[in-house]
């Protein structure tokens, strides 16, 4: 909290969500949404103190390694296997200006494309140095890091023959709660992007690109690391600068 | 041509997915030493202020089926009805409780579990006070995009009554669906994702 306690609480209610930007509750290609969709229409609201407010992460809970996925999990002296990357980015709102304080997870299958998960079920093996989640707080303007390894992509049970592209799963508290968002990073040049149900859930074409990454040579670690770029951008607020104050309130 | 107006478009939402516990409740999900603790697993302590309340339920299918893959999140206003983040100017809120609580199904039941504390009233836009209520939010494999819900109480039937969200449900019989059953200080809430009972779910 103290991290972002001298900017300006906002406090205004956030844009309406583009629903038509969005994947809809129902996708019957993505086989699971057909029982898990909701089939009535959402109640509209405009935003109350419930979603305007939310909970706020100070950097105090932050870990040394929690921003590195190569070693957080690996004994000492040993690392992940893997190819060897940077994530990085900026968390913005949707009138362009940085989110400071915004807490990211994120979580990711290993090298091979096997998670390490009691439920999983793929024969590629587990790495015992790999833990698979991470998470980090972005900076004043909006920046974020962290270092990983290249998960692989992993057949799924949906249709016979599925596929996952290549992915990391991000979840992102941005400072109000209607913010909240979990969505998944794509890597460029990934044939599997366009043949996965999950990625097409999504119907706009922008709206996928914008969750693929492109390998950002310029923040490479050389010898090291290779780098991708990934921004996300959550909802933004209304300006309460010139709000109309009902009488009496 | 004109200016452009320079808006982003947000971030499409991708579904949690069946390993969110990964990355969201690592030690739950049996990943320990990475985090000393899942963030949310608790939301007061000692010196909370405030009547201590259990929230439980289930998030359940069109099938009728529990969800065992599932993350619950809550967030409420504290026991006065102030929220802990710098976005409430009202006032000061109970430094002794988080007010966000999150919670994976069991894999077993498929229950959540929330210990907490009543809320308080906060007011709505107009002024006027909502009913106490909590805020929910659900995600799972299967669901593309987090659903927002609120769960209302039973033991408020006049502060509901007057509630500005409640009164907007068109078709009355669906205000149950918000409204959650009590046994002394636990507070049931089951989640019906679609059927008969389809809860209210808020485009917010
Ligand atoms: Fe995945």
């Amino acid at each position: 909290m103290s991290d972002i306690s001298n900017t300006k609480p906002e406090t205004g209610a956030f844009f309406p969500r583009d629903r038509a930007w969005h994947a809809p509750a129902l996708t019957p290609a993505y086989k699971t949404s057909v029982l898990r969709s909701p089939q009535k229409a959402l109640l509209a609201l405009d935003n109350t103190l419930s979603e305007i407010t939310g909970p706020v992460f100070g950097h105090a809970i932050l870990g040394e390694l929690d921003d590195d996925l190569i070693h957080n999990f690996a004994k000492r002296g040993e690392s992940a296997i893997g190819e060897r990357i940077i994530v990085h980015g900026r968390v913005l709102d949707e009138r362009g200006r940085p989110v400071p304080g915004a807490l990211l997870e994120f979580w990711q299958a290993n090298a091979g494309g096997r998670y390490r998960h009691k439920k999983e079920s793929y024969l590629a093996p587990l790495d015992p140095n790999f833990g698979g989640c991470g998470r980090t707080i972005t900076g004043a303007d909006g920046a974020y890091r962290f270092r990983t390894i290249k998960p692989g992509p992993y057949p799924w049970p949906n249709g016979p023959n599925d596929w996952r592209p290549a992915h990391i799963h991000f979840s992102v508290f941005g400072h109000g709660f209607a913010q909240r968002l979990i969505t998944q990073m794509y890597f460029e040049g990934d044939p599997l992007i366009w043949r996965c149900p999950i990625v097409s859930t999504i119907p706009d074409r922008r709206a996928i690109e914008l969750l693929i990454a492109p390998l950002d040579m310029a923040n490479t670690i050389p010898m090291d690391a290779r780098a991708y770029k990934f921004d996300i951008v959550l909802r933004g607020r209304r300006s309460t600068l010139f709000e109309n104050r009902m009488e009496g309130n | 041509m004109v200016q452009e107006l320079g808006q982003l478009k947000e971030t499409a939402s991708q579904t949690a997915g069946p390993y969110v516990h990964i990355g969201c409740t690592p030690n739950f999900a049996g990943i320990t030493g990475v985090y000393e603790a899942d963030l949310g697993a608790s939301m007061v302590n000692d010196r909370t202020r405030g009547q201590r309340i259990t929230i439980c339920g289930r998030v359940i299918d069109g099938a009728g089926t529990p969800l065992k893959d599932a993350m619950v999140e809550i967030w409420q206003a504290d026991a006065a009805g102030f929220y802990n983040s710098p976005s409430d100017l009202r006032g000061q809120a109970d430094p002794n409780f988080t007010g966000w609580g999150r919670c994976p199904t069991s894999a077993d039941t498929g229950e959540y579990v929330f210990e907490t504390v009543k809320p308080g009233r906060a007011p709505f836009k107009d002024g006027r006070l909502m009913a106490p209520h909590i805020t929910v939010w659900i995600v799972a494999r299967g669901i593309n995009i987090g659903l927002h819900t609120r769960l209302y109480f039973p033991d408020e039937v006049e502060a509901n009554a007057e509630d500005p969200l409640l009164a907007r449900i068109e078709h009355r019989h669906r205000v149950e669906t918000l409204i959650a059953s009590v046994e002394g200080s636990v507070y049931t809430f089951d989640i019906h994702l679609q059927g008969e009972k389809e809860t209210v779910f808020l485009d917010i």
